[in-house]
């Protein structure tokens, strides 16, 4: 067993867990932060994509000890029922999801490029970014539309993007 | 996953001592395939020594002619950083079309050539380019360093730290990637400079990376796409599975290496 502190969501958690606990474990078993999935548990899906100080990662591979001290979000962190982040907001307007279980992963990694490419990626660039992150339903078409309108709300500055 | 015991050294000695003193540990670097090997019970490691907090294996630095990088670099910085795009695009272009934006900003350099996958991209750079593997005992040629299918010349306390990458000359890397998994089918990484051509090979030889000996040859002495013309790599020598029989990865690396020759030649050099 091992304990370790990381901050999920801007709040200090300390767990002690078995050394093999993923990350996304931790979060759905331990904290019942269940937003974030489990599609494949082999790194194909991006269901279960947070990020880990402040860039995407797949929380199925990544152990719950490697993220010692980190600053995790996921994607109950990221707005409020009252007040939906510009990528989730986004996601509603546009139709981005059906059934929704790729969605939270599909929000963080859309965050994770606006925030990386700025407020105007062109399609061909969020859909080479969308490489891990696989939905069975929509066909993409809205997921891309979503994330360039939801990069747009946000409105991240290019400066700050190429950084 | 077997059990084991997790460890976060925060010297390269004592990562050392760990690995010295547990016959069975092994080093965790971004987890991206050891993780998914011990999910499989593929792999049943005592002790795991992860390098996150080691000092002195993140990072980018010019050095003279050389472009040196820690091994605990990750795919997403290397592409994305100014020094790489400027000194050797095509390392930082092959950096970028590693997997996908997550596994890029957790996979390592050192955890890539160490694990030696027949169809991953950094095992050409480093023979294309001629790259230096320095370790915490020794620096080895990229060419000494690949042996075969996941074998390397690491003994099994050896930890990489760095490797050197020349700069100079032109080069391009062409890659057919696997739908799927976005690991090379073939992957061409084609070198010209002082000193000749190489051609280094991923994705196809049952043996992993190698050289194309015959394609450098042609490609010292004629330097266009059709200097290849009538040269074949053997399909028997090539990996057969599921996503494509040997024949088709020979062809496949053929087509890779002119892309690359082409590539080299459009941005107006040499
Ligand atoms: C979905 C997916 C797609 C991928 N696509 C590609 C692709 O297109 N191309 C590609 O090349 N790769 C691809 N990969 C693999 C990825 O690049 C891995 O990051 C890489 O192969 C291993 O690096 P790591 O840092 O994650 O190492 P780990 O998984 O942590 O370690 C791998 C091995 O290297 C050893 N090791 C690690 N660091 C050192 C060191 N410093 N010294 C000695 N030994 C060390 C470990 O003990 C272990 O045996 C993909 C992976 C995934 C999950
Ligand atoms: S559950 Fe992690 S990538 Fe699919
Ligand atoms: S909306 Fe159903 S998997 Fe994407």
């Amino acid at each position: 067993m091992q304990t370790l502190t990381l901050t999920v969501n801007g709040a200090a958690v300390t767990l002690t867990l078995d050394e093999r606990t993923l990350l996304v474990e931790l979060l759905r078993d331990h904290l019942r932060l269940t937003g974030t999935h489990v599609g494949c548990d082999t790194s194909q899906c991006g269901a279960c994509t947070v990020h880990l100080d402040g860039v995407a990662v797949k929380a199925c591979a990544v152990l719950a000890v490697q993220a010692e001290g980190a600053e995790i979000l996921t994607i109950e962190g990221v707005g409020s029922t009252e007040h939906l982040h510009p990528m989730q907001a986004a996601f509603r307007e546009h139709h981005g999801l059906q059934c929704g279980f790729c969605t939270p992963g599909m929000i963080m990694a859309g965050i994770d490029i606006a925030s990386r490419h700025g407020p105007a990626p062109d399609e061909p660039t969020v859909r080479a970014e969308l490489e891990g992150n696989l939905c069975r339903c929509t066909g993409y078409h809205n997921i891309v539309l979503a994330i360039q309108a939801g990069a747009r709300a946000m409105g991240v500055p290019s400066s700050v993007a190429t950084a | 996953m077997f059990p084991f015991t997790y460890h976060r050294p925060v010297e390269l000695a004592s990562a050392h001592a760990l690995l010295v003193a547990n016959e069975d540990a092994k080093l965790l670097a971004g987890g991206q395939t050891l993780i998914a090997t011990l999910k499989q019970r593929l792999a049943s490691p005592s002790d795991l020594v992860d390098l996150a907090r080691v000092p002195g294996l993140t990072g980018m630095a010019r050095e003279g002619e050389a472009l040196t990088i820690g091994a605990m670099t990750r795919h997403a910085q290397v592409s994305a950083s100014p020094l790489v795009v400027e000194a050797l695009p095509a390392l930082a272009e092959l950096a970028g079309r590693i997997g996908d934006p997550a596994v890029r900003n957790r996979g390592t350099l050192g955890g890539s050539i160490a694990n030696n996958d027949p169809s991953a991209d950094y095992p050409a750079a480093c023979l294309g380019l001629g790259a230096a593997i320095v370790t915490d005992r020794r620096v080895m040629a990229a060419g000494d360093f690949f042996l075969g299918l996941f074998e390397t010349a690491l003994e099994p306390d050896e930890i990489i730290v760095s490797v050197r990458f020349p700069i100079g000359g032109w080069a391009a890397y062409a890659k057919f990637a696997n739908p799927a998994s976005r690991y090379a089918m073939a992957g061409a990484f084609v070198w010209k400079g002082e000193g000749g051509v190489r051609v280094a090979i991923t994705g196809a030889g049952q043996n992993g990376v190698f050289r194309w000996g015959a394609a450098e040859e042609a490609l010292a002495a004629d330097f266009r796409p059709a200097a290849l013309e009538g040269l074949a790599l053997d399909g028997d020598d090539m990996i057969a599975d599921i996503h494509g029989s040997g024949t088709y990865r020979a062809h496949l690396a053929g087509v890779m290496t002119r892309r690359a020759v082409a590539r080299i030649l459009e941005r107006g050099s040499p």
